[in-house]
């Protein structure tokens, strides 16, 4: 048998009929994550062509996108502020109660950002096919399964066939190796491969994220890197399932247990790429050559080191891009102010980017005239970061502690930076207007962020270290 | 779903590259529960001002393009979000085709699926066609050609079951359901 790449392992394994010249192949998908904003239309199509959910048992349904964030309108009596997200939570509870569809709801214990949720239940595993109507499925690579968004339309395909038509796409690797230097994160490799291979240099293709730091890497940090592989182009990153995955899964609610767990790790342990693998493309990266990163313009491919700054050659986008920013070609990033500091999102919302930010934040304060907001991906993380102290390390910071959910990521949900206003995010897009009409993003790490906030304008976090 | 066959119009031109998903439609307006009348939202904003009035200086506000079913954008347009939101948007305000040197894998997807044609043409080609808006051009899927008013005709390439799917107005969710065999040995075995 050729040798195989692990894309090509588990596409294969989910193969229901191969793909011909005339025909995408139909594959098997394992588990289908649904939010509020690309489901309802879905369930439209279902009810009126009086399908049932196929397998309800492989559907997993949450509220993420559009709902509020403050603890008064999710836990308290007052009502969502923005009336259309909240008739969006009442459909989805809607359908799901109607197509028996299991469903976290707004005050359920194990809520929170579907690509957070999904893996700290142990539910997305190494092998796997998983699907969401969202982009940022590419998280649930981290764990060695083939995971990518999809559109509603191909929603209702998954809900009424738990199956998808699908060209197989190529495979490209990413190769770090090295040690990321101190103050170096996943976020910032991430950032520096996104760079490095272009806003669409991934189309088409799924990357393997390999080599010795990938391995050295923890879950949260590899769930950062496979999140954001989409910013490239790629719909799916993948990396490898090793001890570090087995561990994290180990004992999770909806992990195996017993002899299902010895027989799902002998299989586990399969699903590497074979050393004699060819990959349709492949770069270099080295590690120990990195710097924090940051990026300057409209998508995250414009993205410098801290302390250089904003390339001047302009092209047409490259201007436009600076005029929205309001930079100017050869600016330092260093020292520029920020106005509102987000950590949170399904790239940066989970404890050990908490951890981080509240590594800077201990014994600081926020400038004066900065708003930091920081939102857990989900509630089980805040009640983890309440436990451990890192919410008093907020709170005595000055920062605002919220209810988990994409908040400030993207505008929907009544988090949003105002017009002309910089923002420093740990989310994964700076498009105009992505954090509200006219707001100025400005996308890195945890740690870039907390060190931020502290001083009111961009900061190396190493300054912290 | 209608067949189509074939869409000759007039080009409008955004010559932008890495037009964003976020452009196509701002993520405030995807707390709808429809895909209907998304359309007045399309490019909100860069088409309208704060005040909400038309922004004369956006192409869309033009008079040159009133009537355009065919889009001219710069390369790798519709990357970002997975919303299914953007073709409708734009299939909702009247366009049938989007011309690009590049187009991004899950808008291009979505796009098939709501009778928007996504055409990948060369450099030079998109770059007559970004020097020359409001060119009458005419795209025939059977052929997958695009014909320019110069008496040029280039081949694009397209899915070939997506491609018979669009001509013939077949429903996919209607093809899978046909493989249900298929999908329950499949279930069995695993």
């Amino acid at each position: 048998m050729a040798a195989s790449t692990l894309f090509d392992k588990v596409w294969k394994a989910h193969e229901v009929v191969p793909e011909t010249a005339a025909t995408p192949a139909v594959l098997y998908i394992d588990l289908h994550l649904v939010h509020e904003v690309t489901s309802p239309q879905a369930f439209s199509v279902l009810r009126s062509s009086k399908l049932p959910v196929r397998r309800t048992d492989r559907t997993l349904a949450t509220m993420d996108h559009s709902t509020p964030t403050t603890t008064d309108q999710v836990f308290g009596n007052v009502p969502i502020r923005v009336d259309a997200a909240a008739r969006q939570v009442r459909q989805l509870e809607q359908n799901a109660a109607e197509f028996g569809v299991e469903l976290f709801g707004m005050r359920d214990a194990r809520r929170g950002i579907v690509h957070v949720i999904s893996p700290e239940l142990g539910a997305s595993r190494p092998g796997m096919t998983i699907v969401c109507g969202d982009s940022h499925t590419s998280t649930h690579g981290a764990f060695g399964a083939l995971a990518f968004g999809i559109g509603s339309t191909e929603v209702g395909h998954v809900l009424a066939t738990q199956c998808l038509l699908q060209r197989k796409p190529k495979s490209f690797a990413i190769n770090v190796e090295g040690r990321l230097p101190p103050g170096v994160t996943a976020k910032d490799l991430i950032l520096a491969i996104i760079g490095k291979v272009g806003v669409s240099g991934g189309t088409g293709h799924v990357f393997e994220y390999r080599g010795s730091t990938i391995r050295g890497l923890s879950m949260d940090e590899r769930m950062t890197i496979c999140n954001m592989s989409i910013e490239a182009g790629a719909r799916a990153g993948m990396v490898a399932p090793d001890e570090v995955t087995f561990a994290y899964l180990s004992g999770k609610p909806r992990a195996p247990q017993g002899a299902r767990w010895d027989e799902s790790l002998a299989r586990w342990k399969t699903l590497v790429s074979d050393p004699e693998a060819a990959f349709d493309l492949s770069i270099d990266i080295d590690a120990a050559a990195l710097e924090p990163m940051i990026t300057y313009g409209t998508n995250p491919g414009m993205v410098v080191p801290i302390g250089g700054a904003i390339p001047k050659s302009g092209d047409a986008i490259h201007d436009k891009a600076l005029g929205y920013m309001g930079f100017s070609g050869g600016d330092a990033m260093l020292g520029k102010p920020v106005n509102t500091v987000f950590i949170g999102s399904c790239t940066n919302g989970r404890l050990e980017d908490l951890e981080a930010a509240a590594s800077v934040l201990k014994g600081r304060k926020v400038a004066s005239g900065v708003h930091l907001l920081i939102v857990p991906g989900s509630q089980k993380i805040k009640r983890d970061a309440e436990a451990a102290g890192l919410a008093d390390v907020f709170r005595a910071a000055g920062a605002d502690w919220r209810e988990s959910g994409c908040s400030m990521c993207l505008g929907m949900n009544g988090d949003t930076v105002g017009a002309g206003q910089y923002s420093l995010s740990t989310s994964n897009r700076n498009f105009e207007g992505r954090q509200g009409v006219g707001a100025r993003t400005l996308l890195a790490s945890p740690l870039t962020a907390a060190a931020s906030a502290v001083r009111g304008r961009i900061t190396d976090p190493r300054e912290f270290l | 779903m209608e067949p189509l066959k074939v869409v000759s119009s007039r080009t409008v031109v955004v010559p932008l590259a890495n037009v964003d998903t976020d452009q196509i439609i701002p993520a405030r307006f995807l707390t709808t529960t429809t895909k209907e009348g998304l359309g007045k939202q399309l490019f909100a904003d860069w088409r309208y001002l704060p005040d909400g009035s038309p922004n004369p200086a956006f192409i869309l506000n033009q008079p040159a393009a009133q009537g355009c079913q065919v889009l001219v954008a710069g390369r790798n347009f519709g990357c970002g979000s997975s919303r299914e939101h953007a073709p409708w948007a734009l299939v909702d305000y009247g366009i049938r085709a989007v011309i690009s040197t590049e187009i991004a894998d899950i808008f291009r997807s979505n796009a098939l699926k709501n009778g928007l044609l996504p055409v990948i043409v060369d450099e030079a080609t998109a770059a007559w066609l970004i020097g020359h808006p409001g060119a009458q051009v005419t795209i025939d899927l059977a052929s997958a050609t695009l014909a320019l008013p110069t008496g040029t005709s280039v081949v694009f390439p397209i899915e070939a079951f997506a491609r018979h799917c669009l001509l013939n107005g077949v429903d996919e969710l209607g093809y899978l359901q046909s493989h249900l065999a298929d999908i329950e040995r499949y279930e069995a075995a695993h």
